[in-house]
């Protein structure tokens, strides 16, 4: 329960707008104490800023728990900081020492641009999802949930794949910038469940064209992205969605378009 | 204003089926035509906007958030009931609607609660088929687990994640109705105002928070699925977003604001460390199972380590009071016996402005008897998450734990069909007032946020068009949309230019937290209430006057987004202490001081047995009241005991 007081050195990036090329700036952070979750520092020195008629750091958060998915920075050249599966909301400042220089960027990728400061754009995943990862029901047409049994580790697999919060860490960590893991987390996810079977060849297809049409990078092993991932999704996926494509490939008669909205 | 529930009469199993059989329709062929807002994407607002465009209707969906994957539905953990029975433990719709009138201490309507209890079974079936993981036996079926007391385990679960994988099962339904174009999805849109013409919700004003630029969007209805507003109190286990903006401004346009004053205190939250803490993480409600939850008997005491103070030294305090129930009394209960612990002086850890708000959650004996593995296999991902946040560990020294706003009961009043008192806005979800009366069962909200978007919307919605058929059309320049449109610019501009500009807007929402929490909070009486309502009207007027925002309008400004809110919040505090001055009795989570019995809530059904749906007059803090009489036809009111 040691509560200790630090002072740091924060050289943040800080951007305009989109068209803005940025550039850091340096912020001193000043009685932080370790119990604080690095959000709440950034809370600490951005009250500040305002009350000095400065302009705060942008930079996104909702839950604060680890589960929305919606911060995200690099710091200290790691995606999500230090911590291992941990987001960038739930890091606390014990991970830091006294005098501490800390480096915080922005999530870079060519399918994130960056919209102020350390906040991006992330809706080519919301796209990539558009084309296809999902399981066409329509409301209230279900059956009887306990008509198709699941076998336990079928579920639980599923259930690991569909841990993924769509953070985009996985990008961010990768040399390439590759989408692979948190599309992967998706097709694995539906694929392996009974009712995701109909859909699934087209699904692993059109998801794996978005993605490419989004700009993100390919895939080639690094595996930066499991070790960045907040949630432990794991490469396997990777080399599942790989089968899943090939089997599609296989069998597919039209070629898929993708489209950028 | 006349309040009316429209509720069916009859056999109460039969009222949600008459209800839809005389619905007015609206054809494949025409639903195109008609053009329907959806405010918000969690699991009421995901649901229906997914359910209606997949009807045909030509749906705008909108969400504050970079993608409607991240409504704050998400961080649900614990998981959904449903009466499915598939543990042959005597559970049945009629249970699930007695546990849920009765849990809400009846101050609910009934027909509403029989509707949810029956939609239940098929919001299963609906997760199911979209690839929901739920949790499953050896044998491949459903498992379930007894949750929040329940005397069935009638709780459907995914992990600690059940909301995270109920809204990305809405969130992909959505996703597949905007890659087929019937709903256009506006994400980082915040709605700032309704538009409002000839007496009918017509559309709204947003903003984008990309750009600031403000837009009027037009519609044939309006539905609010915006979620509750735990965050008045500024710490509460939401995510920092929720808000109560979309509602306030509603209200403000005439759709009354139901109990105000029903607000859940969840008592296993991880304590407050320090002034500067942003939000309080809760933690799942399930370790009251295992845990025994104690504070020092002697003042001196509350510096020691736990491990250093002796057996006898030791006060079980809800064992001893509650024999019955022990460690697993309600919600409410456990959170307001925490308060008088912590008010005696008794409570442990480190001291925030001067007091110590904590006590033990104490997982020593339940090691000693089962072992640490069992533990873990239970609580483990919720004891790291517990040490990444204290820096503890629990297995080797007591949880220190203490109650945080969780959700809130009251909301906009609906009818039976979902529709506010203004025609042609609805309300679903946490956003509205219906179904948990005074106090909300665990893993109820995700059953009745799915219920309102997947099963009563899209049929509420129907019959409401298929009624008004055609409305006039509204241009973008009629009075009543550049009027809105400029009332919530010249807002911007009030709130940007502050004559004396000193602090941050969370400067003054944690001044309104630390009112509304010490006075209408777990305990509240008369003369705490009657002191908050004179404070928050000064301290509004001095927000208005200091409030800071550097930055501009027209770009990404997160302290003007903030600032907004914070601006509703005081006025829609004032309102909860004032539903809890007038409300003269305790019921829920409604404690008043002055009505108890050897310190139970006393609950008063001859003069308090309705819904209090409280009316913009014009000005803040003068709302009209307006009452919508509680009638209990099958569930006879009775007390709640647990000693
Ligand atoms: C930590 C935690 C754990 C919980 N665990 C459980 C549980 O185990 N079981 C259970 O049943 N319940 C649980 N609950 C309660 C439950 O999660 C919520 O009540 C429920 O998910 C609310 O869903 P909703 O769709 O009404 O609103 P939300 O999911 O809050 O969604 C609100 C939506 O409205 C949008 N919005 C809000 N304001 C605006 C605006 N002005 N402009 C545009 N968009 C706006 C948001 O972007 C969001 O999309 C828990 C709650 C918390 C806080
Ligand atoms: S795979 Fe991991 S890192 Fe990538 S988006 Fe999902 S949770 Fe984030
Ligand atoms: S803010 Fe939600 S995951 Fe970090």
């Amino acid at each position: 329960m040691s509560e200790e007081l630090l002072n740091l050195t924060l050289h943040v990036w800080r951007q305009d707008g989109p068209d803005d090329a940025g550039r850091f700036e340096t912020h001193q952070a000043k009685d932080i104490t370790t119990h604080m979750s690095f959000l709440e520092m950034l809370d600490v020195v951005n009250e500040l800023l305002i009350e000095n008629g400065k302009s705060p750091i942008a930079f996104d958060h909702d839950c604060r728990e680890g589960i929305c998915g919606t911060c995200g920075m690099v710091i200290n050249g790691v995606a999500h900081g230090p911590q291992k599966l941990t987001t960038t909301c739930q890091l606390h400042m014990r991970q830091f020492k006294n005098g501490d220089e800390i480096w915080l960027e922005p999530w870079r990728a060519s399918g994130f641009p960056v919209l102020k400061d350390l906040v991006v754009d992330r809706t080519a995943f919301d796209r990539i999802i558009q084309a296809g990862g999902y399981i066409s029901i329509r409301t209230g047409s279900a059956s009887e949930a306990n008509e198709l049994p699941v076998a336990k580790e079928i579920a639980d697999q599923a259930m690991d794949a569909a841990e993924c919060i769509g953070c985009g860490a996985c990008v961010a960590a990768c040399p390439n910038a590759s989408a692979s893991l948190f599309t992967a987390a998706k097709i694995s996810h539906l694929s392996l469940l009974p009712q995701g079977q109909a859909e699934r060849q087209d699904r692993a297809r059109k998801m794996v064209a978005q993605m490419d049409a989004e700009g993100f990078g390919g895939c080639t092993n690094h595996g930066e992205c499991e070790a960045a991932c907040p949630k432990g999704v794991s490469l396997r996926w990777i080399a599942r969605m790989n089968r899943e494509l090939v089997r599609a490939m296989v069998t597919a008669d039209a070629p898929i378009e993708s489209r950028k909205r | 204003m006349q309040l009316r529930s429209n509720e069916p009469t009859g056999p109460i199993e039969n009222r949600w089926e008459k209800h839809k059989e005389a619905n007015k329709l609206v054809s494949p062929a025409n639903r195109r035509k008609y053009t329907v807002i959806v405010v918000g994407s969690g699991l009421a607002g995901g649901a229906a906007a997914a359910s209606l465009g997949e009807m045909g209707y030509n749906v705008k969906c909108f969400c504050y958030q970079d993608s409607p994957r991240r409504a704050h539905s998400i961080a649900a953990q614990g998981g959904i009931n449903a009466a499915k029975n598939y543990q042959n433990d005597g559970d049945s719709v009629y249970r699930l609607f007695y546990d849920t009138v009765k849990g809400g201490d009846f101050r609910s309507r009934e027909s509403n609660v029989f509707r949810l209890a029956e939609l239940s079974v098929q919001i299963i079936d609906q997760a199911v088929a979209q690839g929901v993981p739920f949790a499953r036996e050896y044998g491949g079926l459903l498992g379930n687990r007894s949750f929040g007391g329940a005397q069935v385990s009638r709780t459907f679960y995914a992990r600690g994640q059940t909301g995270q994988q109920l809204l990305l099962g809405a969130y992909q339904a959505l996703s597949r109705q905007i890659e087929a174009g019937t709903v256009e999805m506006f994400s980082r849109t915040e709605m700032l105002d309704l538009i409002v013409h000839d007496g009918r919700a017509r559309g709204i004003v947003t903003r984008c928070m990309k750009t600031g630029k403000v837009s009027p969007h037009i519609a044939d209805m309006v539905i609010l699925c915006t979620g509750g507003y735990g965050n008045v109190f500024y710490l509460s286990t939401n995510a920092k977003g929720c808000n109560c903006t979309a509602a306030w401004r509603t209200h403000r346009h005439g759709a009354a604001f139901a109990n105000p004053c029903y607000t859940q205190i969840h008592p296993t939250c991880i304590p407050q460390a320090g002034t500067y803490q942003s939000k309080l993480t809760l933690m799942s409600e399930s370790l009251r199972n295992d845990g025994r939850v104690w504070v020092p008997r002697k003042k001196e005491d509350v510096t020691k380590r736990p491990e250093d103070i002796a057996e006898e030294d030791r006060y079980y305090y809800l064992e001893e009071r509650y024999p019955a129930f022990g460690n697993l009394v309600p919600r409410d209960v456990a959170s307001r016996n925490a308060l008088y612990v912590t008010n005696d002086g008794l409570g442990v850890g480190p001291e925030v402005d001067g007091e110590r708000r904590g006590v033990y959650l104490d997982f020593g004996d339940a090691i000693d008897r089962l072992g640490e593995q069992t533990i873990q296999e239970r609580y483990g991902n919720l004891f790291e998450m517990y040490e990444r946040i204290t820096n503890d560990s629990p297995y080797e020294t007591p949880m220190r734990i203490y109650p945080a706003t969780h959700y809130t009961m009251g909301g906009l009043w609906v009818d039976y069909n979902l529709e506010t008192t203004i025609p042609g806005l609805f309300a679903g979800g946490e956003a509205n007032f219906s179904d948990h009366g005074a106090n909300r069962l665990g893993a109820s909200a995700l059953m009745q946020g799915l219920a309102d978007g997947y099963f009563v919307l899209p049929f509420t919605v129907g019959n409401y068009l298929g009624e008004v058929r055609t409305l006039p059309p509204l241009a973008e320049d009629h009075a009543d949309v550049t009027g809105a449109v400029t009332a919530v610019e010249e807002r911007i501009q009030k709130l940007m230019n502050a004559p004396d500009p000193k602090h941050a807007p969370e400067h003054f929402h944690r001044m309104l937290g630390r009112i509304i929490w010490t006075k209408c909070g777990m305990s509240r009486n008369k003369e705490g209430l009657e002191k908050a309502l004179r404070d928050i009207p000064k301290l509004r007027d001095q927000f208005w006057r200091e409030v800071k925002i550097t930055g501009t309008g027209e770009e990404l400004n997160q302290t003007l987004e903030r600032a907004g809110r914070v601006a509703d919040f005081f006025e829609l505090g004032e309102l909860m202490c004032l539903d809890a001055l007038r409300r003269e009795e305790s019921c829920g989570g409604h404690f008043r001081e002055e009505h108890e019995e050897n310190g139970e809530a006393l609950r008063d059904d001859d003069n308090f047995s309705y819904v209090a749906a409280w009316e913009w007059t014009g000005t803040p803090g003068e709302p009209r009241l307006n009452k919508e009489p509680l009638t209990f036809e099958y569930v006879k009111p009775s007390k709640r005991s647990y000693k």
